[in-house]
């Protein structure tokens, strides 16, 4: 752990996520989320299938050396080939661009500068990865990186759009926690494959929710 | 067959709405000034703007980002009273945090921003509106060049004299709805020389905006700061 790290898991680093609810605010309308139990099980639903996804790209992006515009364009396809919703994979890439922005702004490493030129190899995990090598990271540090983001940001939304307990929910997290745990144990593992093998276990509930909610008239949050 | 042996193919249609680059480098030489308008709810913040657009839109080339609590709202609003092409109004989500999102994490609107920028490459004018927050909100540097705060003459005539971030440091306030004064008991005279008071030296305008030139005079001082930066 160093200090860059430690900037990238805190919340208030400047990169938009305070804007992702990931799914939570369409789940809460379906009635699929409604106290601290049901959160929880939407939280270790998500980190099972999307989470495992995202934190295997991260990882496997966080273990490359200095890779190319097409590697890191091939990588990106990749990912979008696993994210069946076009408004998520919108989504993805708008959260990507801003993470990239900020990090852009705040360090420099050849990877990043690549990925700044390419300007389509952006989808969020891809970006994130970047960032954990750019700040010293390991493979291991990207996948729990990635999946704390998610667990930040489900819980974050479980508090602000039902008004849960911050207490309860953190003890919803930090079970979930245990998890992660071991889970990130297996994406590091699974990064180091070819990157055509990596995770593609996205589940579509997450998918229908986000087709759901992009269409809504008005909504609070992005995803 | 082992899996990465599966003929698989990767398909390449889903290419990025945007080209916006991230690099700030790019963004030196941009054109647009940035205005925020910010302000409690109701205090006519989505008015204001509207008014602006019906009044500028003819000499300037204008986009705006709208920040309602329901993203839809305030953008809606604008386009159904027609003061712009719906491809120059873009609403941002923000996480049920509207101050978050114009001071302490700006990412949102500045990809929004951006986006609209290069988009139409030519923009003078760019609006960011702020969904309605309490008197400690204020705008990042960050994200605009320049910020207008709204009071509400009918919001009570002490928010002045309470001052807080957006009434000392903004660089416009606007007191808006002084037509209403009679009818809720304000004293528009005591608002003034309250903020004044707390704003050392720096403007304050009163309007009613019962129809668009109420704004002329916020409009002009838009122009101005325009024509300070172009030269």
């Amino acid at each position: 752990m160093n200090s860059a790290l430690m900037m990238l898991v805190d919340g208030r680093f400047p990169a938009g996520g305070h804007t992702n609810s990931a799914g939570v605010e369409a789940a809460v309308r379906l009635g699929d989320v409604h106290d601290d139990a049901t959160l929880e099980r939407y939280l270790v639903g998500r980190l099972s299938t999307t989470g495992m996804v995202d934190a295997a790209f991260s990882a496997h992006v966080a273990a490359l050396v200095d890779p190319t515009e097409g590697v890191l364009e091939e990588i990106d396809a990749e990912y979008a080939s696993r994210v069946l919703s076009p408004r998520l994979r919108d989504a993805s890439r708008r959260f990507g661009r801003q993470m990239l922005r900020a990090g852009a702004t705040v360090w420099s490493a050849p990877m990043i500068d690549t990925i700044a030129r390419s300007k389509v190899a952006v989808h969020q995990p891809v970006v994130l990865g970047a960032l954990v090598a750019a700040s010293g990271g390991t493979v291991h540090d990207a996948a729990l990186l990635s999946f704390h983001h998610l667990s930040a940001a489900v819980t974050s939304a479980g508090v602000r759009l039902l008004g849960l307990d911050p207490m309860s929910v953190a003890v919803v997290q930090a079970a979930a926690g245990e998890h992660v745990d071991r889970w990130a144990d297996d994406a590091a593992w699974l990064a180091l494959l070819p990157v055509a093998e990596l995770p593609a276990n996205g589940g579509s509930l997450t998918e229908i929710l986000a087709e759901d909610h992009g269409r809504w008239d008005a909504r609070l949050f992005v995803a | 067959m082992p899996p990465h042996e599966i003929p698989h193919e990767i398909p390449h249609d889903d290419v990025p709405y945007d080209s916006a680059s991230p690099n700030p480098a790019d963004l030196e030489a941009r054109r647009a000034l940035r205005v925020g308008i910010g302000g409690p709810v109701g205090s006519g913040k989505t008015t204001l703007v509207g008014a602006l657009c019906a009044l500028l839109r003819d000499q300037l080339s204008l986009v705006v980002v709208t920040n309602d609590i329901f993203t839809s709202e305030d953008a809606d609003a604008l386009r159904e009273a027609a003061v712009l092409p719906t491809e120059r109004i873009v609403a941002v989500e923000t996480g049920c945090c509207p101050h978050t999102a114009i001071r302490d994490d700006i990412a949102a609107n500045l990809d929004a921003v951006e986006q609209l920028e290069v988009l139409h490459g030519d923009v003078d004018l760019t609006f960011v509106e702020s969904g309605g927050d309490n008197l400690t909100a204020i705008f990042s540097r960050g994200l605009v060049d320049v910020q207008i705060f709204v009071l509400d003459t009918a919001g009570g005539d002490d928010v002045p004299r309470k001052g807080g971030p957006g009434v000392a440091m903004a660089d416009l306030l606007v007191i808006n709805k002084v037509d209403l004064a009679p009818y809720v008991a304000s004293d528009v005279d005591r608002m003034l020389s309250d903020a004044r008071e707390r704003r050392d030296g720096k403007p304050v305008f009163s309007t009613s905006l019962v129809d668009a030139s109420g704004a002329a005079e916020v409009a002009g001082w838009i122009s101005a700061r325009i024509a300070a930066r172009s030269t």
